[in-house]
């Protein structure tokens, strides 16, 4: 029982600690917050989308390294790209979770991929995907 | 007084998990043999539905199940069985006063006091049959200790206040709250008393009508017993009056197509079949308290609670939730650690096989009111050691280091 001491990886400590994306983004064009009743995570997503590509994203919020790091990890690897990508992205990581993604797809996800441990934790679960639920919400409101 | 019953060796849980160091018992505990065996005894030679059956096997079931009840009685110091009623858990328990009681006796502008530190399982019910009945829902609060006071007790009473509800040891700070004087303020001004006994049933003796309260609810499972076994005590002029909550089998007299005439106490409660195995097993774990005794329970959790309290006490960055005296924990250690979230705690502690709680323990009004988003738990049993203490201690030490900071 219980997990491995390196659990929370490198790259998983380091998001944590030292987030990129974890700011205020005042020029913002779309916002939503996401929370995770189950241990009242909760994180706060703006992006700055024009013509379909997302431009720059932020978040603020609080909870656990897991929440933390995958909200950052997801920031890094979605800015820049269009909102299509981004949704592929995030069924890609949901596919990771439930231990059902293929070996190039992970590829895709890069950093993201260390989030993969997760999914033999269920009570973690919720966790890594908060930034990520939130995302697709923020997604479906605004194109 | 047995001693030998404090040892970890009479829980076979730790023969499969000989290295684990479990800490969560707020939320369960774990079970002893004679429980198990009990359990195992009544499936395999008593079994039958009780109280249904006209033949020799349904009747030794009636036996073994009316005897369960009987030992709850004697346990909690009520008057008479049909003041026990076997519910699922303390939150069945609880419901079952809100819905039965709650329904008949509160109507608009009446007004419900809760304590803040409350489990959602004596707060949800309150809040749903406020919003329902029109009433109004009023939270007595404590301060950053967990203290609750008469003073302010008296000050939120008013004429309307016909409920109060409150744990009598929090799952959060582990105090004990001085519920025979609240109950006779409580009276005083012809407001009821429920009290949460989940926390204090499994840990120190509770006497009822010692107390005075109206209502005590508490469950199974955190005292020694299987899961889905609880406990409702009521006064019996109370339960008399009370409208059924469930119905079905078992709790009427009485049946025709357009009507009934209910069962007596305490059946009008029980409405299908019961958890016979259940109440056996409380039965067994009953037992199992009464030969350890209170006194060497609560001896050995307050010293195994000082030990772990003064130790994390000495650790930067860990902050207990509560009193600042081990003696007001009762085995009920919340704590956090700054720049580590809960959940990283647990996890954490996990991986070094230490079992603790990590969230906010379905009391989020309470972290709200502390200004805390959640908080880790470690919740002691008279069956934890020194040796679980240490390795607790070893790994909260350790913590900051493992999630990258330099201390
Ligand atoms: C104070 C308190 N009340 C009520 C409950 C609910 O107990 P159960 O889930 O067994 O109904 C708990 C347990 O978590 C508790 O700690």
């Amino acid at each position: 029982m219980g997990l491995e001491d390196n659990f929370y990886g490198e790259v998983l400590l380091d998001h944590n600690l030292h987030p990129v994306h974890r700011h205020d983004l005042p020029c913002a064009t779309c916002r939503t917050d996401g929370v995770n009743p189950s241990c009242g995570d909760d994180i706060s997503l703006s992006l700055e989308i024009h013509d379909g590509i997302i431009e720059n994203g932020a978040f603020t919020g609080v909870g656990c390294a897991v929440s933390q790091a995958s909200a950052d990890i997801m920031l890094e690897l979605i800015i820049g790209k269009t909102t299509d990508e981004a949704r592929h992205l995030a069924h890609l990581f949901d596919k990771m979770i439930r231990s059902e993604i293929t070996e190039s797809e992970l590829e895709e996800l890069e950093e993201a991929g260390a989030l993969q441990n997760v999914s033999k934790m269920p009570a973690r679960v919720k966790c890594a995907k908060l930034g990520w639920r939130t995302l697709e919400s923020l997604l479906e409101e605004n194109g | 007084m047995n001693e030998a019953l404090l040892s970890k060796a009479n829980f076979p849980v730790f023969e499969v998990y000989k290295n684990l160091v479990y800490l969560d018992n707020s939320a369960t505990q774990q079970k002893p043999r004679s429980v198990i065996e009990r359990v195992d005894r009544y499936y395999r030679e008593e079994n039958a539905n009780p109280m249904r059956g006209l033949y020799g096997l349904s009747v030794s079931a009636t036996e073994a199940y009316d005897s369960a009840r009987e030992a709850v009685c004697k346990f909690i110091g009520a008057d008479s069985t049909r003041e026990i009623i076997f519910t699922r858990n303390a939150t069945e328990s609880l419901n079952l006063v809100a819905y039965s009681w709650g329904r008949a006796n509160i109507s608009e502008g009446d007004e419900l006091l809760v304590a803040i530190s409350e489990h959602h399982s004596d707060l949800l019910p309150w809040q749903i049959l406020a919003k329902e009945k029109g009433a109004v829902l009023k939270y007595l609060e404590c301060d950053q200790t967990g203290l609750y006071t008469a003073e302010a007790l008296r000050a939120a009473l008013s004429e309307k206040t016909k409920l109060f509800a409150i744990a009598q040891i929090s799952n959060i700070f582990g105090r004990l709250n001085p519920i025979k004087e609240f109950a006779e303020i409580c009276h005083a001004n012809g407001t009821l008393i429920v009290c949460d006994g989940a926390q204090s049933v499994p840990h120190i003796p509770v006497d009822v009508k010692d107390l005075g309260v109206d209502f005590l609810a508490f469950s199974g499972h955190k005292m020694l017993a299987p899961m889905g076994i609880g406990v409702l005590y009521g006064r019996e002029e109370l339960l008399e009056k009370m409208p059924p909550f469930l119905s079905g089998g078992e709790m009427i007299e009485y049946v025709t197509l357009c009507g009934a005439t209910y069962a007596e106490l305490p059946h009008k409660f029980e409405a299908g079949t019961v958890n016979a195995g259940g109440a056996v097993g409380l039965h067994a774990a009953i037992d199992y308290i009464g030969e350890l005794g209170f006194e060497a329970i609560e001896k050995r959790e307050n010293e195994l609670t000082a030990l772990a309290f003064e130790q994390m006490k000495q650790i930067p960055y860990v902050h207990i939730i509560g009193a600042d005296d081990p003696a007001e924990h009762h085995g009920i250690l919340a704590f956090t650690v700054e720049g580590v979230h809960p959940h990283d705690i647990a996890a954490l502690m996990d991986s070094q096989d230490v079992a603790i709680r990590a969230g906010h323990h379905c009391a989020q009004p309470l972290h709200r009111h502390l200004g805390v988003q959640s908080t880790a738990r470690a919740s002691l049993a008279f069956y934890n050691d020194e040796q679980d203490i240490e390795r607790f201690i070893t790994a909260l030490g350790d913590l900051r280091r493992r999630m990258g900071y330099g201390t």
